[in-house]
């Protein structure tokens, strides 16, 4: 196990575009902005952001915005509202979100919204909880929440809860630690956890921990390094984070590390990649971790970062 | 379509060498004048996908454009921008979409868990309607039954019940698939749905009682299983009195805790009733004390703090959670 291989990581994040081959780069194409946000928060994460040519970043994303406001996944690819959020997210990282024509993004999507608060990804129509949660937070980031109705929205996500105390991606959905992260972290960011049965939730949480320390996202299902960071960061957003072994869940993602080459698997000796390796860092960084920067547990953001959009400072 | 389905990209003619497409200016991908890190794609995924960057641009909607979405998908399932193409083509072209359904078939199974590939499956299914529900079931029990926890073949399911019907033998494909694996979550919760929602059970109270026989059969088979536990507490949604009232839900515990192994969730359903003003008699109090494995100190005398005390030395994973109930149970008399 050892320690965290800081430098092996942020070389891996930097090499996986250039890799001949790869099967992650083929397949990544139509979402390199999420690939983008992955990697680039899991350096700033790592404290190594400098590394990064913010000006080349910010102008391949002005690329990707469409005339509707919204942004694709790459050059060439249609908008989405997972993409915009991952957009306004790296131009926030790189403090470079004064490019954006804020009221042009924020209006894309305002206009996903549905009549019963929902909020749709695309011009398609999908409708799921994790959308929900990429609009809020999308528009927290833009200062500008005040412009959906946020009533319907938060009543929408509450429609989506169940028996057990966790969320689903639409009403009578099963409960799923990823779904659970999107509307607490909605929750959240609208002011609405009071909302919530924290101790049933947090129960339900907590039982996620399996023997060999690391989390699953559904019971009965295999741990996995990604819900280390949803399901901790929804326990952390409801204040019983100390319910789970922490010291086991560490040992667990330290794991998970190829420590030559870099990167975080899904569970030790598997393949890793950036969704993980960020997710793996995400979750260290919540874990206080020695090393790395403070990452808020609703915005999945270093915490600095938001204190420069929301404090000024 | 069917002529390309199984066909690999690398095992066709390269586009470049079709006479049917000689027309056609392929568009490569603009990664900008300095790409960030310049992305290595395989060359026949590069030729596919700038073939397809021509015919998107040039919005020509014909049976060659279909046909290339199809080797397009075949290189990459997940883009998204290729299906909502093709389903502008499909439109266009007033395909049958019957056809399209077999088709989805075919790529979903080596791709059970990709969105667009739902997603697109659900826009077909809105066009066909009700004719199309008793297919929708069948594929998606199809795909259950090579994954019985994937998410989206359930919520895919959820919806064609909502939307199209279908609900008539629901609660039975929930039974059979708890009898495959009593532990599957997603089966509880589609037995939860169904019961709460289906418009021919007649509600959580009518079918209480059967559910509540099922689910205590369930657990005493297997105790440490979380879902039949928090199933059962559903089944008294809105209704706690009749919870902490009805006698099988007591015996369960009280069961379970004789039996002296997988206890966690016995014990914890005791503390919720204890806490909800349940009045356990001896046989519960002797049942706890005959866990209780330390004989350095005495259980408490409170019968919610002695099981709060028995669940911090059982689930040491969890004993910050089990100290925190029981520091909020009421100071007791």
């Amino acid at each position: 196990m050892g320690e965290l291989a800081v430098d092996n990581h942020v070389e891996y994040i930097l090499s996986v575009r250039k890799r001949k081959d790869s099967f992650e780069s083929l397949v990544m194409e139509h979402l390199t902005m999420s690939g983008a946000y992955w990697g680039l928060t899991c350096i700033d994460l790592l404290g190594k952001l400098d590394v990064v040519d913010s000006e080349e970043v910010t102008e391949w994303i002005m690329q990707c915005q469409h005339e509707s406001g919204g942004f694709a996944g790459n050059i060439g690819h249609d908008p989405h509202v997972l993409y915009t959020l991952s957009a306004v997210q790296v131009l926030a990282l790189l403090n470079k979100l004064n490019v954006l024509d804020i009221d042009k993004v924020s209006n894309y999507v305002v206009g996903l919204q549905n009549e019963d608060g929902s909020f749709s990804g695309d011009m398609w129509g999908e409708i799921d909880t994790r959308f929900s949660y990429v609009a809020i937070c999308c528009l927290s980031l833009l200062h500008r929440l005040d412009k959906i109705n946020v009533e319907k929205a938060v009543n929408y996500i509450l429609s989506c809860k169940n028996v057990d105390g966790g969320f689903g991606c639409s009403p009578g959905g099963e409960s799923h630690a990823g779904q659970i992260f999107c509307s607490l972290a909605a929750l959240a960011i609208t002011g609405s956890l009071h909302l919530v049965d924290k101790d049933l939730l947090g129960w339900w949480l907590c039982e996620r921990q399996v023997k060999s320390g690391g989390l699953n996202g559904r019971p009965e299902k295999l741990p996995d390094v990604c819900y280390s960071w949803w399901v901790l960061s929804s326990l952390t957003m409801i204040d019983r984070v100390h319910w789970i072994n922490k010291e086991k869940l560490v040992k667990f993602i330290l794991n998970c590390q190829d420590k030559e080459n870099g990167g975080i698997s899904d569970r030790p000796d598997d393949a890793v990649d950036v969704f993980h390796t960020f997710f793996g860092i995400a979750g260290l960084a919540l874990l206080e971790y020695p090393g790395l920067k403070a990452v808020d547990p609703a915005y999945a953001m270093p915490v600095d970062v938001l204190n420069r959009i929301f404090f000024g400072k | 379509m069917d002529s390309g389905e199984d066909l690999r990209p690398e095992e066709i003619v390269p586009l470049s060498q079709r006479p049917e497409w000689s027309d056609v200016v392929p568009v490569p991908q603009d990664d900008g004048p300095n790409p960030v890190v310049p992305i290595a794609y395989k060359p026949e995924f590069e030729e596919t996908m700038n073939y397809f960057r021509a015919i998107y641009l040039s919005d020509e909607r014909s049976p060659r454009a279909l046909q290339l979405t199809h080797l397009a998908i075949l290189v990459n399932p997940g883009n998204y921008t290729v299906w909502h193409f093709r389903r502008l083509v499909l439109e266009a072209l007033n395909t049958d979409l019957y056809e399209e359904l077999d088709y989805v078939e075919g790529i979903a199974k080596k791709n059970t868990k990709n969105y667009q590939i739902w997603h697109h499956r659900r826009w077909i299914a809105k066009k066909l309607g009700t004719d199309a529900t008793a297919k929708e079931l069948q594929f998606t029990k199809k795909i259950l039954s090579l994954d019985a926890k994937n998410y989206n073949a359930w919520s895919h399911r959820q919806w064609v019940l909502q939307a199209l019907g279908g609900w008539e033998d629901e609660l039975d494909f929930c039974g059979q698939l708890l009898k495959d694996d009593v532990f599957n979550n997603s089966a509880w919760n589609q037995r939860y749905f169904v019961i709460t929602r289906s418009p021919l059970l007649g509600g959580l109270k009518v079918v209480r009682e059967s559910e509540v026989k099922y689910t205590v059969e369930a657990i005493l088979a297997n105790p440490e299983n979380e879902s039949p536990w928090r199933y059962l507490r559903g089944l008294y949604k809105g209704d706690t009195q009749s919870w902490i009232n009805d006698h099988l839900v007591s015996f369960v515990c009280l069961k379970v805790l004789n039996v002296k192994t997988n206890h966690v969730f016995a014990l914890s359903m005791l503390l919720d009733l204890l806490r909800h003003g349940f009045q356990a008699n001896q046989e519960f109090r002797d049942a706890v004390d005959a866990l209780w494995i330390s004989n350095s100190e005495p259980l408490e005398t409170d019968l919610a703090k002695a099981v709060c005390s028995v669940l911090e030395s059982l689930d040491p994973m969890r004993v910050n959670y089990w100290t925190s109930r029981k520091s909020k149970l009421p100071v007791s008399a």
